[in-house]
């Protein structure tokens, strides 16, 4: 009895073995929870479907991709085929030399409107390596029961707590924060940069921050600010527009979203560098199906963010389980995107680790 | 009638000299006790002591200037920063040929990165011009010095030059200068400016937050660990499960738990506002600050300090107590006197555990911690993770290994290592 089990557990491990040998693995790195399960739907599933060949292994790291990337092409083994990173960190790995240079035109699917992929994707290819699969934003969410009868329209309802008490939550870095203050304190959205670039103006965005200081609660993982607003513990908050649509949408939060002055930010795919001719096409292959037209506009019926190609915009339908239109969930939908800017990706590469040590310096204060 | 009158070495039965044989016999043994340690010892070594080795490293190492720039570090030597002026032409050609071998590696960006850790601007200096520079016909095109620039003005500025030079030594001592918020100058080293500096804080508090932890663990765990010696095995075992508990859940569910009792609209405030010992506009704050830090962190960390405390405590016989007592002693001079000098080691073991474990800890103060209750390991993961600054990551990890090791030092001046159990 015992015998033959060991036996049938034996050949089973072989076969398993055995058809993992035939079947190509594909290591895909993303960042988990709702997110990947979009992804899943919108692109691993279909793409298995038609490539049997193919076992796509979900992980998630995405959040230390970077550090990881680096630490496995030291080591020479590069164990990831396929990386999801947000936009600045696709241009940090293509500077250091760790992921693929990519030529749009040839290497990416043309859109379903016939138009070229560099120009579908038009100003989204921030980066020689990095392929744009959505754009998402940070935004404010706010609690609708605690802000009276004159719910904020603007984004510097954050500094101004006189009319709306209460605490806020801010991510705990520089970025967008430094642009939010500077611009409630009457900078113009186009001078922002260069404002932020000169030592006064640097002060002038810290004075500002300090007005609220005493209410912010900085938050670093974007569940804390969806938390934050379910408890009532903050009155407004920056995160991720994704987030702020499942809260309000999915769980039916008294929390309602001020888009004014969102801040643009892209998502997508980056090939390692240093991948085996075979696994590099395989990977190529991947992404260039899974950003095609299609599967761009897929993935937004699963998740409140934009697809990247403009070809993809119009195929936009319903969420999968809601079944609302997704269309005014996006943030570039037309009436949410009055007043936006995008994320300085040049900028930010050159400021980022000064302007960093400065806030840290000033939040420890 | 004997041989043992006999003059000369003992021999053994084979007749070789018995010293010569006993040392042969005890090498073998020897031998085979390094091989059955062997595969521990070589784990031990690749897996521990490489990569800290490696790791304390690259806090000086700078190889990737005069790696990259070589011709360009060599030009440079001659060059002033008091001269106010950028290089001469000989030094930009350099730089020009450096630059193309540079790009077609896809270097350029890469020391642009590391560079601009050390002055702003530099990444996207490097990334900019090697768009250009790319495309040069070297060494035709000259003089270079104009085209440099014309193509971006920084390449004119001298403090720009200043960094190039200043690390272009394949070691450098900048690193550990920055992790104590200071900085490399044309005149040497000087604090940074005071709107940086934020290490020499971030380590006092780590230490003082380390500590308040430690002692925090004792205060509670001593008591627990007393009683839970003391009353019989069948109940003891049943308890020790009780502390044990929290221990076997994850370390972000407990510390999510804390926030939804200690937030403002959290169960403790909400009680405290019902039973009105507080308005309710008046909320106490409890947690993204340092208290939170304290209290999350005692709650994670008091079952290293009540198990060494616990398997001590259990060696003490309580007749000890009782003896003392009969002679007389109160209650307070019996425990004192004759039970806490006992359960010492004990306490040193726990103390020491807590404290190191608490000193790297930085999922817990990341989450609670707010501002005020961060601890330097939370600026270590930033540089390793995030900036990918690792010099100074490791750097800064230098440190806090160096300040655990002269702690461990004093606490063996002063306690002693040998007094230290751990049961």
């Amino acid at each position: 009895m015992k015998l033959s089990k060991t036996f049938v557990t034996a050949v089973s491990v072989l076969t398993l073995s055995a058809s993992s040998a035939w079947a190509q693995d594909m290591t895909i790195v993303s960042w988990g929870g709702a997110y990947s399960k979009s992804q899943q739907l919108a692109y691993h599933d279909p793409y298995m479907a038609a490539n049997p060949g193919v076992n796509i292994i979900n992980d998630e790291s995405s959040a230390e991709a970077v550090a990881k990337l680096r630490a496995m092409n030291e080591a020479g083994n590069v164990t990831w085929d396929v990386v999801d990173v947000v936009a600045s960190d696709a241009i940090r790995l293509c500077d250091e030399g760790l992921a693929l240079e990519i030529d749009a035109d040839t290497q990416l699917a043309d859109g379903a409107d016939g138009s070229k992929a560099s120009d579908d994707f038009g100003d989204l290819l921030v980066s020689d390596c990095f392929i744009p699969q959505i754009v998402y934003s940070t935004t404010f969410g706010y609690r609708t029961d605690l802000v009276g009868n004159t719910p904020p329209t603007d984004v510097c309802a954050v500094f101004d707590t006189a009319t709306y008490p209460g605490k806020r939550s801010l991510e705990k870095r520089p970025i967008n924060n430094m642009e939010w203050a500077l611009i409630c304190d009457g900078v113009a959205k186009a001078d922002v940069y260069d404002v932020l670039q000169t030592e006064e103006g640097q002060t002038r965005a810290f004075a500002k921050l300090d007005t609220i200081k005493d209410d912010v609660i900085w938050w670093s993982a974007g569940a804390d600010t969806p938390q934050l607003l379910a408890d009532g513990e903050v009155v407004m908050g920056s995160t991720y527009n994704g987030r702020l649509f499942s809260l309000i949408e999915e769980q039916k939060q008294p929390v309602a979203m001020l888009w004014d002055a969102q801040v643009f930010d892209l998502d997508g795919w980056i090939i390692p560098a240093g991948l085996t001719p075979e696994r590099e096409a395989a990977a190529l292959a991947y992404v260039k199906f899974a950003t095609d037209t299609q599967r761009l506009a897929d993935q937004a019926k699963y998740i409140s963010y934009g697809p990247a190609r403009a070809s993809s915009a119009p195929l936009v339908g319903k969420h999968a389980d809601l079944g609302i239109e997704m269309a005014p969930h996006m943030p570039t939908d037309p009436n949410n995107a009055k007043n936006t800017f995008l994320y300085n990706y040049e900028w930010w590469a050159d400021y980022r680790d000064d302007l960093d040590a400065k806030f840290q310096a000033w939040l420890a204060k | 009638m004997s041989d043992t009158t006999q003059n000369g070495p003992v021999l053994a039965a084979d007749g070789t000299p018995l010293k010569r044989s006993l040392q042969r016999a005890l090498r073998r043994q020897k031998l085979r006790a390094l091989a059955l340690i062997a595969p521990l010892l070589v784990f031990i070594l690749i897996t521990f002591i490489a990569p800290i080795a490696d790791m304390l490293f690259r806090s000086v190492e700078n190889e990737i200037v005069s790696d990259t720039l070589p011709k360009t570090v060599v030009e440079l030597r001659d060059w002033q920063f008091a001269s106010g002026q950028a290089p001469s032409e000989a030094v930009f050609a350099a730089l020009a040929e450096d630059l193309q071998v540079a790009i077609a590696k896809k270097l350029h960006t890469r020391l642009g990165s590391r560079l601009n850790y050390e002055k702003t601007g530099i990444s996207s200096l490097f990334r900019k011009s090697g768009r250009t520079v790319k495309k040069w016909d070297i060494p035709n095109d000259g003089p270079y010095r104009e085209k440099f620039i014309a193509l971006d003005k920084n390449w004119g500025d001298p403090e720009i030059w200043q960094v190039i030079k200043t690390y272009s030594t394949k070691y450098t001592n900048g690193y550990f200068l920055n992790a104590i918020d200071m900085e490399k100058s044309p005149t040497g080293p000087r604090m940074r400016d005071e709107s940086q500096q934020i290490y020499l804080l971030l380590f006092q508090r780590t230490m003082f937050l380390s500590i308040t932890i430690t002692l925090s663990c004792l205060i509670l765990g001593y008591p627990v660990a007393w009683l839970l010696s003391n009353i019989p095995m069948r109940t003891s075992n049943l308890l020790m499960i009780l502390v044990l508990l929290p221990f076997w859940t994850s370390l972000l569910v407990r510390t999510s738990a804390w926030k939804v009792l200690l937030q403002q609209q959290g169960v403790i405030n909400d009680v405290l506002v019902w039973i009105g010992l507080v308005a309710d506009d008046n909320r106490l704050i409890m947690i993204n600050n340092q208290f939170g830090t304290i209290v999350a962190m005692t709650h994670i960390l008091l079952p290293f300090m009540i198990l060494p405390l616990f398997s001590v405590m259990r060696t003490i016989p309580p007749s000890y107590l009782r003896a003392a007592k009969s002679m007389g002693a109160s209650d307070w001079r019996a425990f004192w006197r004759v039970y806490f000098p006992q359960s010492v080691p004990g306490i040193g073991a726990g103390s020491i555990l807590v404290f190191i474990l608490a000193i790297g800890y930085y999922i817990t103060p990341e989450l609670v911690g707010g501002t005020t209750g961060v601890f330097i390991s939370n600026r270590i993961a930033y540089h390793i993770s995030s900036s990918l600054n690792w010099g100074l990551g490791a750097a800064l990890g230098s440190i806090l290994l160096l300040l655990v090791l002269a702690l461990y030092w004093l606490y063996d001046r002063i306690v002693g290592i040998d007094n230290v159990k751990l049961g």
